[in-house]
């Protein structure tokens, strides 16, 4: 819980002094910053395109509106306060310039997604977005936690975004582009389109996943393992908001599908209540922040859900508001933590005294998340419940009541956050509710504390006084931020007018009743969370229940895995072959009802005498040698076979043919007996059923080769190519035997090739015999474990390797093999 | 001259094959022929790509005999493109091999097989006669063999009877196939084949031959349910040996596919279609399952060919340009990618001396440079945007969106997530984890209250007594070895870097892989180049 600045082998404890690239990289990020506050004050709308990939339809083009210049300022803005703050946080520390890096990269990425206007390019961001993101929660690699928090996050944001891309493909297809300024201009092709449906579905899944929706959100209190800098760059401000950006920048063509608004307002809303509810309940800073950051996506998405002109205003403004204060919040945690060695909140308190500035910054986060006048939440606050109390009939109840309960608990959240462990005493009951925090009689007195860097300290304090700014200059906030943002996600030109005092009315009522319920919270916590807790509801769906439910899948992923590929990949030959063949015959004997309609083989019973002879010698032979019960009885067969072949090339005149069969077929029996006669005597391992199956197969592929030759045969059109060869050979090619003409020169590459083959066989056989490389000769451990028989068995029964490495023997298993 | 540039990709190998015969006891000439063939090889494909891109098919009837009675070697776009990227690939590997394949194996014609490997390769890319398909096949399953056994260890023995036997029946199926076909046909040349069949006067019998070579070379390509000699001898030979093969072999077998039915079989489509969509489905699904259930480095890489194999195999079951494109470009950036990534198993073999996953580890943290240089292809197979992978999946999710094949679309992007499940499988064990040996830390102790700053500064995890082979990581016989490694990481490297590079400039690839398409669309062109009209 409070291993992030443990981290035993990152840091040394002496204070090197910061290189002059790693004090000066927060310039990258305020290069964006300017250029953007250049477009936001100027107010103009930028389009940039590059050719990319045409033939794709992929341009890299952006477009630079309000919605993504507000988005640019948050990114750009809040990055030049990260690459202030983590020189600062990471000082001396060995990895730090990989996290630089990634992080760069990532902003990069974000500014990418929230300007593109290509959905393919919007994607590509998305997933980088995704990747950089695992790479900077798998920070501390080393650790199990943190790799395996990584991973679920890159597996759900994963999976969402490959559901992204078929989604935003669905559009592009109805829309016949894959500009969005065009698909969000045929609002009307895709409001009648079949397709709409999987798509928004798909979309959303995308949505949802990234921005942490329920049932999607458990992964994001888990990448509370990335470093503090990380979480409240990517996992609060940023990147996490990219799904709440999408369904905005989507909004002018899909708000009024009733699938859309409805799974958006239902997930927003379900997810304002369990993330607000569970964030009191936590002890820990950063997973207070994560469940609360997810309570506000939650309040975003059900505000863009909803998509009236209020509800838009409201969610900008709490857009805008929620960065500020989350990412003070979160930097704050990170220099607590830092100072102290602990985020427990159970054992912070009293840290006023050591950090005055800190604090400072922390009650103005606080005031802001808790939307007390003058700060920017109580501006954003204000419009939600007018909002909310504006619609009609029960779902201004239903809306309402999320509202209420998600604000009550943001305001509890800020008491927790901000207020107690700079102001708190030890052992406050209220704070410390049932068991008693590990290691408990080690509280850090404040004296205690480290001292800080300006580095860390000066980024949360403008973050912080930003949110004055936001609140004290409504009407700036509306026409530089607000306006230009809501006319991107509204489609039209909207101005608004933005102030603090909006006279006695219902939402001034609703906030001092949510300010009242909030500290209500914060001093009954323990009470609160006995009643959150019960029946073990809250709990199950907050983190019990997804997290069962991944764990899960992810189990019985691995164990279809191991099952299928130990059926499949079995490490028997002869199990491969049968599965090969009978795939063969399957195959062909389909396709051969299929296609052949038609055969005639009644030429084929104009048979002479003597013609019949060497197939049933043939027959004759094979049935003695399947059967036999010596070894060198069955290779004898085996020669008649290949004798009786021979003859019948005599007797259809193709001796040269035959004299090369015999030849061959004699030297086979002779090699074939000098090899077993050192083996031991045939013996039948094999069961009865797998010597039927086994004889099924070999008969269904014999039989249907005979029926395809036959017909074949009989289907047998005169070849021109033969004709050239016979009238030919002599003529052009200056040669009397015709088939030594067609080997060395009509097709005589095929005898190159086929030459090849021999001297590269010849060779082989050599090093086969010479070279035997032992396993001293390579890493030892590797050698005995490598077959692929062992590796079948997985460690798990693979007591007798050397059993099992030999495929002929039957099985200790007893499956009859 | 033209005609110069069809012959060398076959007179190149094999001369260079023959020549490192007879230079068997100075390996260090064999190297530098060897690395200079490949140079040539290289060169030869990428200029013969540029030659049939501009001037159209290219065809070369051998000993003047005309089709279809000779043999007659064809370049169309698909075969010059597979052919330069062989050309990479082998130089990429002969590279890597200056120091990648032991000294002994190399006295015992490492270089002549790769060569006639490399040959037999090129031929399969090139020919335009079935029996020749079949002679260039045999020419390269009887050097892979070589490959996989050479040196005799117990598991590469084992693991080349699989290979060899089931591969021989693969041939045994593709001759009689042949047969059958010049039974019922009387040709041999595939144009010559394709306007008869095409033109209706040949009866159903073809159509069998067809589905008999589907079989056999279904199992070259490693499709599922025939796919299992590939994971069973992969991970036997050495890297070098193992990149060679993963990269080039099934994709002779996809290129056969793809030629067979797209220029032979075009009439049978409505029954193949259906059986190559599920085939291709089954053969993503299983093989990246498969590789889901591995714990050895190149046992995972082994099962993630036979998974993207049903990527392509989509792409020629669609049948669509867009399909056939997006096929091309997947087998250009597979072989790459694919080759690489064995590259590198070997290189992590080197450096940690195990390809277990569980006895590799602290790559990330003790070398940089190489677990970047994994996570370029490792990404790029898994589809991460923008590298090469990313848009040989995206042409083939769109082009099944739009023929409305929902099922396997769908399970093509699923397949893309469990790819890159099981890559982050490599990352996480290979890469990230704490070497084993070395103490890992899974879960600090609370009782850490007191500020950081008392900690004890950088503590080196103490090194096991067992001599185990990651222990001495930073030791300084390891980074000898590092320094021994300067070619294979160039090769590797040089891989890598197209990765991005096709990647960030996808453009040429796939205007190149669109033009392929049309040209594998149209088969009236190849059969009019190889049998012009007038004569």
């Amino acid at each position: 819980m409070d291993d992030s600045t443990t981290d035993d082998t990152g840091r040394g404890n002496d204070r090197p002094r910061l290189g002059v690239a790693e004090s000066l990289l927060a310039t990258i990020p305020l290069i964006a910053f300017l250029v953007a506050a250049y477009l936001t004050v100027t107010g103009r709308t930028l389009r940039l395109v590059w050719s990319w990939v045409p033939s794709l339809q992929v341009e890299a083009s952006f477009q630079l509106d309000g919605l993504s210049l507000l988005f640019c300022l948050l990114i750009s803005g809040i990055g030049v306060m990260i690459f202030v703050y983590a020189p600062g946080y990471f000082r001396g520390h060995r990895d730090r310039w990989r996290l630089y890096t990634w992080l760069l990269l990532f902003m990069a990425a974000m500014l990418g997604l929230v300007t593109a206007d290509n959905v393919i390019m919007l994607f590509v961001c998305w997933e980088l977005t995704s990747l950089t993101s695992y790479l900077l929660i798998g920070f501390k690699h080393e650790s199990e936690k943190a790799r395996a928090a990584a991973l679920q996050a890159l597996l759900i944001t994963g999976a969402g975004g490959l559901c992204l891309l078929a989604g935003l493909l669905l559009l592009s297809r109805i829309a016949e582009s894959q500009e969005l300024s065009t698909i969000l201009g045929a609002a009307d092709a895709l409001k009648q389109s079949p397709l709409i449906t999987p798509a928004i579905i798909l979309i959303l899944l995308g949505a949802f996943t990234k921005s942490a929706q329920f049932p999607f959100h458990f992964w994001l209190p888990n990448a509370m393992e990335a470093p503090t800098p990380v979480s409240a760059y990517l996992h609060s401000a940023t990147m996490v908001k990219a799904g709440v950006y999408l369904v905005a920048r989507l909004s002018p063509a899909l708000t009024g599908v009733p699938l859309w608004d409805n799974l958006i307002v239902a997930a927003g809303g379900v997810t304002a209540v369990v993330g607000g509810a569970y964030a009191v309940r936590q002890y820990d800073l950063k997973r207070i922040l994560a469940f609360s950051t997810i309570s506000a996506l939650g309040c975003l998405m059900l505000l863009l859900g909803l998509g009236t002109k209020l509800a838009i205003e409201g969610a900008m403004l709490f857009l805008l508001s929620h960065a500020l204060y989350k990412a003070t919040l979160f930097l704050v945690a990170g220099a607590v933590d830092l100072g102290t060695g602990t985020r427990d909140i159970r054992r912070l308190y009293g840290l006023f005294a050591s950090y005055p500035l800190l604090a400072a910054a922390a009650i103005l986060a606080a005031c802001s998340k808790s939307g007390l006048p003058p700060f920017g939440g109580f501006l954003a606050k204000e419009v939600v419940y007018e909002a909310t109390t504006t619609l009609s009939g029960w779902a201004t109840w239903a809306t309402t009541i999320v509202a209420l309960l998600a604000n009550a608990c943001f305001v509890a959240v800020g008491g927790l956050a901000a207020v107690h462990p700079f102001f708190g005493k030890p052992g406050e009951p209220s704070v410390v509710p049932h068991e008693s925090p590990p290691g408990s009689s080690q509280l850090p007195a404040g004296g205690a504390a480290r001292l800080l860097g300006w580095r860390l300290v000066f980024p949360p304090v403008v973050l912080g006084l930003l949110g004055i700014v936001l609140g004290v200059l409504p009407s700036v906030t509306a026409l530089y931020f607000i306006s230009p943002a809501m006319s991107a996600v509204m489609g039209q030109d909207i101005g608004v007018k933005l102030s603090l005092w909006h006279g006695f009315n219902l939402p001034l009522l609703l906030s001092v009743l949510t300010v009242a319920a909030g500290v209500g919270i914060y001093v009954q916590r323990r009470r609160f969370v006995a009643w959150v807790d019960a029946g073990g509801i809250l709990r199950y769906a907050a983190e019990g229940g997804p997290q069962a439910a991944y764990r899960g899948s992810l189990a019985l992923l691995k164990f279809t895995a191991t099952w299928q590929t130990r059926i499949l990949q079995n490490g028997r030959l002869r199990l491969y072959l049968i599965t090969v063949l009978a795939s063969f015959a399957g195959l062909v004997i389909a396709a051969f009802l299929y296609r052949v309609e038609y055969t005639q083989f009644g030429k084929l019973l104009n048979l002479r005498l003597y013609e019949l002879v060497f197939p049933v010698l043939i027959l004759a032979a094979l049935a003695m040698a399947v059967t036999s019960t010596s070894r060198l009885a069955a290779v004898c067969a085996l020669g008649v076979i290949g004798f009786a072949l021979a003859m019948l090339f005599v007797l259809f005149g193709a001796p040269d043919l035959a004299m090369t069969q015999l030849a061959i077929e004699t030297l086979t029996v002779i090699l074939f007996v000098f090899v077993i006669y050192r083996l031991p005597r045939f013996a039948t391992l094999s069961s009865r059923g797998v010597r039927i199956r086994d004889a099924v197969v070999s008969l269904a592929v014999g039989g249907m080769m005979t029926v395809i030759v036959l017909a074949a045969t009989s289907a047998h059109a005169p070849s021109r190519v033969s004709q050239f060869f016979v009238d030919n050979s002599l003529a052009i090619a200056k040669g009397r035997n015709m088939v030594n003409v067609i080997l060395v020169d009509f097709r005589g590459v095929d005898t190159l090739g086929e030459i090849t083959v021999i001297a590269v066989a010849a060779l082989g056989i050599f090093s086969l015999m010479r070279l035997r490389l032992e396993p001293s000769q390579v890493p030892a451990e590797a050698a005995a474990d490598r077959t692929e028989t062992t590796l079948a068995a997985n460690g798990e029964d693979a007591s007798s390797p050397s059993e099992q490495a030999a495929p002929d023997k039957p099985s200790a298993t007893g499956r009859g093999e | 001259m033209k005609s110069i540039l069809l012959v060398l990709p076959l007179l190149v190998p094999l001369s260079t094959a023959a020549v490192c015969l007879v230079l068997w006891t100075r390996p260090w000439l064999q190297r530098a022929v060897s690395l200079l063939g490949t140079v040539t090889l290289l060169l030869a494909g990428v200029s013969l790509v540029s030659l049939v891109a501009s001037e159209g098919i290219q065809v070369i009837q051998l000993g003047n005999w005309q089709a279809p009675v000779g043999i007659t070697i064809v370049a169309d776009l698909f075969g010059a493109i597979m052919v330069a990227v062989s050309g990479l690939v082998a130089f990429s590997v002969v590279l890597y091999s200056m120091q990648g394949i032991d000294r002994v194996r190399e006295s015992f014609g490492f270089h002549s097989l790769l060569h006639v490997l490399f040959l037999g390769v090129n031929g399969s890319f090139l020919t335009g006669d079935v029996f020749n398909l079949y002679v260039w096949f045999e020419t390269m399953l009887i050097a892979s063999f070589v490959l996989v056994a050479l040196g005799g260890e117990k598991a590469q023995l084992e693991g080349a009877i699989k290979y060899a036997t089931l591969n021989l029946v693969s041939s045994a199926i593709f001759l009689a196939a042949a047969g059958v076909l010049y039974g019922t046909v009387g040709t041999l040349n595939m144009a010559d084949l394709a306007q008869r069949i095409g033109s209706g006067e040949v009866g159903g019998v073809a159509s069998v031959a067809g589905a008999m070579l589907l079989v056999s070379f279904g199992l070259k390509a490693g499709l599922f349910p025939l796919f299992f000699w590939l994971p069973a001898s992969y991970h036997t030979p050495p890297a070098v040996i193992s990149a060679v093969m993963a990269g080039l072999l099934t994709k002779v077998g996809v290129y056969a596919l793809v030629r067979v039915v797209s220029l032979l079989f075009v009439r049978d489509l409505a029954y193949l279609q259906p059986l190559l969509l599920v085939v291709a489905g089954l053969t993503m699904v299983t093989g990246v399952l498969g590789a889901a259930a591995q714990g050895e480095f190149r046992r995972v890489l082994s099962f993630h060919i036979i998974s993207q194999i049903g990527y392509m195999i989509l792409g020629l079951a669609l049948f669509t340009p867009l399909a056939l494109a997006g096929m091309v470009f997947y087998l250009v950036h597979h072989i790459i990618v694919k080759t690489n990534l064995f590259l590198i198993a070997g290189i992590a073999h080197r450096v940690c001396g195990s390809y277990r996953l569980e006895q590799l580890g602290g790559i990330y943290r003790s070398r940089l440079w190489l677990a970047l240089l994994f996570l370029v292809p490792a990404m790029s197979l898994a589809g991460i945007p923008p590298l090469s992978g990313f848009w040989a999946k995206l042409a083939l999710v769109r082009a099944g969106l739009e023929t409305e094949h929902y099922l396997v679309t769908a399970a093509a992007l699923a397949v893309g997530l469990l790819t890159l499940f099981s890559m982050t499988k490599i990352w996480n064990e290979a890469f990230w984890k704490r070497a084993p040996g070395s103490s890992e830390t899974q879960t600090p102790p609370p009782s850490a209250s007191q500020p950081p700053a008392s900690q004890p500064p950088t503590s080196q995890p103490p090194t096991s007594q067992l001599p185990s082979p990651a222990a001495g990581l930073d030791s300084d016989a390891t980074l000898r070895a590092t320094g021994n490694m300067g070619w294979m990481v160039a090769a590797s490297l040089l891989l890598a870097l197209l990765t991005v590079g096709i990647g960030f400039f996808a453009e040429p690839l796939f205007a190149l892989a669109n033009e392929t398409a049309a040209q594998l669309l149209n088969p009236a062109e190849y059969i009019e180049a190889v049998l012009p009209k007038g004569a």
